[in-house]
């Protein structure tokens, strides 16, 4: 018994240099010829830091696209769901008032058209995309309050779309941050 | 055809074309046959000489066992202290706090058990240091040790007669330098090249396009979540788990790490077959598992594409189906694929919400838990599965009259006792667990814990009776998902779950391991026409009965009160 006592506090000291300073070390080290040096890739306007290209952030402007509703408020720093269960009276409440403001604020578009993304939290509350149907009903708004053609924010949308990956898998999406980032260097 | 379900036949069909030659390449390495990873043997040998452990030295069960509680226990005294004191040691860039007693004594033995049932959020619950001396440290040191005790199971029954099951050590040494570590620095680079943070830095801060201050928890967390899918440990390096876009940017990284957290327990069930040298039994039981999969998945992706009804009334679009608590990225079929996979195999993991899936998906969820063994967790889904086998070859003994054998060796009442505690202890574990939380929350709910009972549930009726029945079926099976809207971060929650996920683990790891250790002693009877056939397709089918038999009386009362019930509810 005491030999393996012994033995089991050995191989944890051995291990611990491997796996918890070699290991980590070394990939943090490639890492760092990652496009974000391994840091998270940030994404910049005017020499400014605006965002990390991957994490969603919170648009409540009508010139902006509106990105997916958040549990946590998009903070970065406490991402998390909202957990509520399918059938919840209060939750179902809140999509309903999630769904009367987006009628408001997009007029023209028919409630049929709201794709379910735009009125559900995410898992994260950080998602950083939109689904293209989600992108296609604040087309209108977004044109109206920036004075411009619709054409034009379409034009827009289709250029900040991911395609399933490789063309064959998976759903595509609508990067929102990127979008909003080109519509305000037009 | 559709492409989210090409994304996943394309995810599964790349999950075989890697785990069967892996399985393979296990089988030599156990077995101590030349491959081409031999030329890490000094850093091995190094190992063992630094350690005091001469690999030569036979052990039987007894010893194997001891030594592996040993040194688990071990990790238990460690991790408890640093996570206690967190807040006074070093590489803490974020400042968080120490945790409280109770939370540290849930935390360290989630994770020492492979389960990571996590009470906290990554984000402000523990510094840099812990997540990768204790945390990651026990990821790849607990999911070794359940590929080790499978050995010690292959080990019994690849000679005739046998006492000497090898050396503990030389298997946990090897499940690491062979196995875990190499393909974790191919998977953590995988990530970090598509926008996993890796580097030690601490959280940044940015003024985001509409004027708001935004924090950013960022650290080395690449290399965490690498081990915890080929691990299959689960425990996130962020709160939001795998949906976190740091945590899984894309949806090339989400089918890299579905396909690192099948991997190994496929794996081990083909090096099973190639390691005793009978291949044909390893393809059944590969069987009865993919087909447990797809009774599971199939109909979880229905409900989940199919969207919730109660949102479909309010006259939306329900062509994304259910988005709630999902990332668009993955989309709802990717995210019901990795909730059946992250379930059956003891992941845990999460990239959507399961609090928020369909009713039926969530019953799947929780079947997928208490069954334990389609693939299973790391090493420890094969011996939960050898557990089936033996009441299977029993109960066949006993309908066509036989004394029960498995492979040439005579099963006995001592050997049937034990796998049927082991087959008991989950649904007590489970039932009595849930039955004392509910009790708590409905007759003390004032009681005054960080999270009042009366305040635990997220959501109301049935489903909140299911977020109870998750937490314990999840800390019983050392899954470590949760319906996370439950307010777990109290005393109650923290022992309890601590004390079940203790002898979830544990328990089923000394059965099975008894059980081959005292069949592998036994004199090897050679086959005869009365032999009963354990890798035929009869047998297969018997044992997925014994599965489906064995789990329905034990849990269908307790699936009725939770999500069976909220469906019905939701059809009216």
């Amino acid at each position: 018994m005491k030999k393996y006592i012994i033995q089991s506090i050995r191989l944890t000291l051995v291990l611990l240099v491997l796996l918890c300073v070699i290991y980590p070390i070394s990939v943090a080290f490639i890492g760092k010829m990652s496009k974000g040096n391994g840091g998270g890739e940030k994404i910049t306007k005017n020499g400014k830091t605006v965002g990390y290209a991957l994490l969603g952030q919170s648009f409540t402007k009508p010139e902006y696209f509106w990105g997916r509703p958040s549990a946590v408020a998009y903070n970065a720093a406490g991402s998390a769901g909202s957990n509520k269960g399918p059938s919840n009276p209060d939750y179902l409440k809140e999509v309903q008032s999630r769904i009367d403001t987006l009628l408001k604020y997009n007029p023209g578009i028919k409630k049929s058209d709201i794709p379910a993304d735009m009125v559900t939290a995410s898992g994260s509350g950080l998602d950083p995309n939109i689904s293209e149907a989600g992108a296609a009903i604040q087309v209108a708004r977004v044109a109206k309050a920036r004075k411009i053609d619709e054409k034009k924010v379409k034009e827009l949308v289709a250029m900040n779309t991911l395609k399933p990956f490789m063309g064959m898998f998976g759903p595509s999406s609508v990067n929102v941050l990127k979008l909003n980032l080109a519509l305000d260097e037009l | 055809m559709n492409t989210e379900l090409t994304g996943i036949i394309a995810t599964f069909l790349l999950t075989l074309v890697i785990a069967i030659p892996l399985g393979k390449y296990l089988a030599k390495v156990f077995a101590g046959e030349k491959v081409w990873t031999d030329f890490l043997k000094p850093l091995e040998t190094g190992i063992y000489k630094l350690s005091g452990i001469n690999i030569k030295e036979q052990m039987n069960w007894k010893q194997q066992l001891k030594a592996l509680l040993t040194i688990n226990v071990l990790w238990l005294f460690y991790g408890f202290f640093v996570l206690i004191y967190q807040d006074k040691l070093p590489f803490n860039p974020d400042g968080n706090p120490g945790m409280t007693p109770d939370l540290a004594f849930n935390t360290i033995i989630s994770f020492v058990a492979n389960c990571n049932l996590q009470h906290y959020s990554g984000e402000s619950g523990v510094s840099y240091l812990t997540q990768q001396y204790v945390l990651m440290f026990l990821q790849f040191v607990s999911a070794a040790t359940g590929i080790a005790a499978a050995v010690v199971l292959f080990k019994a029954f690849r000679d005739k007669t046998t006492t000497e099951l090898g050396n503990f050590w030389e298997f946990f040494v090897k499940s690491i330098t062979r196995l875990l570590l190499p393909l974790s620095i191919v998977v953590a680079l995988i990530l970090t090249f598509n926008g996993t943070p890796a580097s030690y830095e601490g959280k940044d801060q940015f003024i985001s396009l509409q004027g708001d201050t935004v924090n950013v928890s960022r650290g080395p967390a690449a290399q965490l979540i690498a081990i915890k899918h080929l691990g299959t440990n689960g425990g996130g390096y962020f709160g939001a788990n795998s949906a976190h876009p740091f945590e899984n940017p894309s949806y090339f990284t989400n089918m890299v790490e579905l396909i690192a957290q099948v991997i190994i327990p496929i794996a081990m069930v083909i090096a099973f077959g190639f390691f005793i040298r009978r291949k044909k039994l390893a393809w059944t039981i590969f069987g009865v598992m993919t087909i447990g999969l797809f009774m599971l998945l199939i109909p979880m992706l229905s409900s989940e594409l199919g969207g919730n009804p109660a949102l479909a009334k309010m006259g939306i679009s329900q062509s994304t189906g259910a988005m709630e608590g999902k990332e668009v990225r993955f989309g709802p079929a990717a995210s019901a694929y990795w909730a059946t996979v992250t379930t059956i195999i003891s992941t845990g993991s999460v990239n959507s919400m399961h609090d928020s899936t369909m009713p039926m998906s969530g019953t799947w969820q929780l079947l997928g838990m208490m069954i334990n063994s389609f693939y299973g967790g790391c090493g420890v889904g094969l011996l939960n599965y050898f557990i089936y086998l033996i009441v299977a070859v029993f109960i066949s003994g006993l309908m066509v009259g036989r004394t029960p054998e498995f492979l040439g060796h005579k099963v006995e009442a001592r050997e049937i006792k034990i796998a049927a505690i082991i087959t008991l202890l989950s649904p007590f574990l489970i039932l009595a667990g849930t039955a004392i939380a509910s009790y708590i929350f409905t007759s003390h709910g004032d009681a005054a814990w960080a999270v009042q009972p009366k305040n635990w549930l997220n959501n109301p009726g049935f489903h909140g009776f299911s977020e109870m029945l998750y937490e314990m079926t999840s800390s019983n099976a050392n899954n470590g998902s949760g319906f996370e809207g439950l307010g777990d971060n109290n005393i109650f929650w923290n022992l309890s779950t601590g004390i079940v996920i203790f002898l979830g683990r544990f328990l089923p790891i000394i059965g099975p391991v008894a059980i081959a250790g005292l069949l592998g002693a036994k004199k090897f009877i050679p086959e005869s026409a009365g032999t009963l056939k354990t890798d035929t397709k009869t047998f297969a089918l018997m044992t997925f009965a014994v599965i489906i038999v064995l789990n329905a009386l034990s849990y269908f009362p307790a699936l009725a009160l939770g999500p069976l019930a909220e469906y019905f509810t939701m059809l009216k």
